[in-house]
């Protein structure tokens, strides 16, 4: 989806506020919220593909506004509500306020149906889908040109398993993109390695 | 959805209580996050990458078997990454490679091994403008890199995970593999620091 989480090249952010060795949580309940959707995760009520696109489906004001862990709980009280575990009214009684969730899942999609292979070495493009449901091509790649430089693990499709149809797993591949065929107008020089997954990859005919 | 109230109720208090309406469903989760504070409070921590770096340093055998398979080397020394993360590769910078991780779409990283990522990690600045403005986000970050310096941008978008192999310093020769760890860093694990200077 090309939501405002698909942040990787936006432009208009400012210094990264950057200290080293800084802290990962700020408050108690950061760490607890954590601890607690990876319990969820554990438990089976929902996978990291749903936990990573119940964020995705934040109001984007929501999004862009809350703090990390925010989001976190957030996605954590969305799928609860949606797998029938807690009631939004059980939640907001008990948080003494409103609580909002993320906005309504919509369609996923299935592995592409024609199985390709691809090679290491071998030039592709990335396919130029506009999908409204999961992704894990980041916007920037969409149709741009790259090397195949390893082949990683199969993992289940994000695009199929975080919207609760069946996912075949399959293999992802290290493409190795030049920054400037990426951003002609970049200046500083790069090779952006992304791990992409088969069915966003086509052939260069 | 129907609200019953008007204003938003402040994160702690909605923290609170998905906490307290998940353990009143009877999924023990204060048993649950008790287990998950230990990981994230003694275990999931930059120390165990650091011994990881320390060990790929001196053990040359062992630097091999880190590159031909990360998860299986890094179980020598008892760290599991999550079933999902079904990969570890190490990233080996060289005086005229350096690479450096991130991930523009969350937060992922292979936090079993270099532990959770830093709030700047995930922040929209670091995530919007490393895989474009890389150079220039290194040096405001206090990296500056000599442009004969290739560099490499690894944005964790599939399950995969990444780790940044920093160079020795020259200054820790005939160090031992506990002193050689203590100099090694989250931030070097993540490529925003070079560790070659004392």
């Amino acid at each position: 989806m090309d939501g405002v989480h698909d942040l990787g090249g936006r432009q208009g952010f400012g210094t990264v506020r950057y200290s080293s060795d800084a802290p990962v949580f700020h408050e108690e309940w950061e760490k607890r919220i954590n601890t607690l959707y990876g319990y969820a995760v554990k438990l089976g009520i929902f996978n990291m593909d749903e936990y990573r696109h119940a964020i995705e489906r934040m109001e984007p004001r929501h999004y862009m506004t809350a703090s990390y862990y925010e989001r976190t709980l957030t996605s954590l009280a969305t799928l609860c509500v949606e797998k029938g575990v807690l009631s939004l009214e059980e939640l907001e009684e008990r948080a003494m306020g409103s609580f909002p969730l993320s906005l309504p899942l919509g369609p996923g999609r299935s592995n592409w149906p024609n199985k390709r292979s691809f090679q290491i070495g071998q030039t592709v493009r990335v396919r130029s889908d506009h999908v409204s449901g999961h992704v894990r091509m980041p916007g920037y790649i969409r149709g741009k040109v790259g090397v195949i430089v390893k082949q990683s693990p199969a993992y289940p499709f994000p695009d199929a398993h975080a919207h609760g149809i069946h996912a075949d797993d399959e293999p992802t591949y290290d493409v190795q993109f030049k920054s400037q065929d990426l951003w002609p107008d970049t200046t500083d020089n790069a090779l952006v390695h992304v791990g992409v997954f088969e069915s966003y990859l086509e052939f260069i005919t | 959805m129907k609200t019953m109230h008007n204003s938003i109720a402040p994160v702690l208090q909605r923290a609170k209580a998905i906490e307290d309406a998940l353990e009143a469903k009877g999924l023990h989760v204060s048993k649950g996050i008790k287990e998950g504070l230990h990981n994230v409070e003694d275990v999931w921590l930059p120390e165990r990458g650091a011994r990881v770096v320390a060990k790929a340093w001196v053990d040359s055998e062992f630097r091999k078997r880190l590159f031909q398979n990360g998860v299986a080397a890094v179980g020598e020394l008892e760290i599991e990454l999550p079933k999902h993360h079904r990969h570890l590769v190490v990233l080996e910078n060289t005086p005229y490679l350096h690479n450096v991780i991130c991930c523009t779409l969350c937060s992922c990283t292979a936090f079993t091994v270099i532990g959770l990522p830093p709030q700047w990690y995930k922040d929209l600045e670091y995530r919007s403008r490393i895989v474009r403005e890389s150079r220039t986000v290194l040096r405001e970050m206090g990296l500056n890199l000599s442009p004969d310096i290739e560099l490499r941008v690894w944005d964790t978008t599939a399950d995969t995970r990444y780790m940044v192999l920093p160079v020795r310093p020259a200054y820790t020769k005939g160090w031992s593999e506990e002193q050689l760890a203590a100099i090694v860093t989250k931030d070097a694990m993540i490529g925003v620091s070079r560790l070659t200077e004392a």
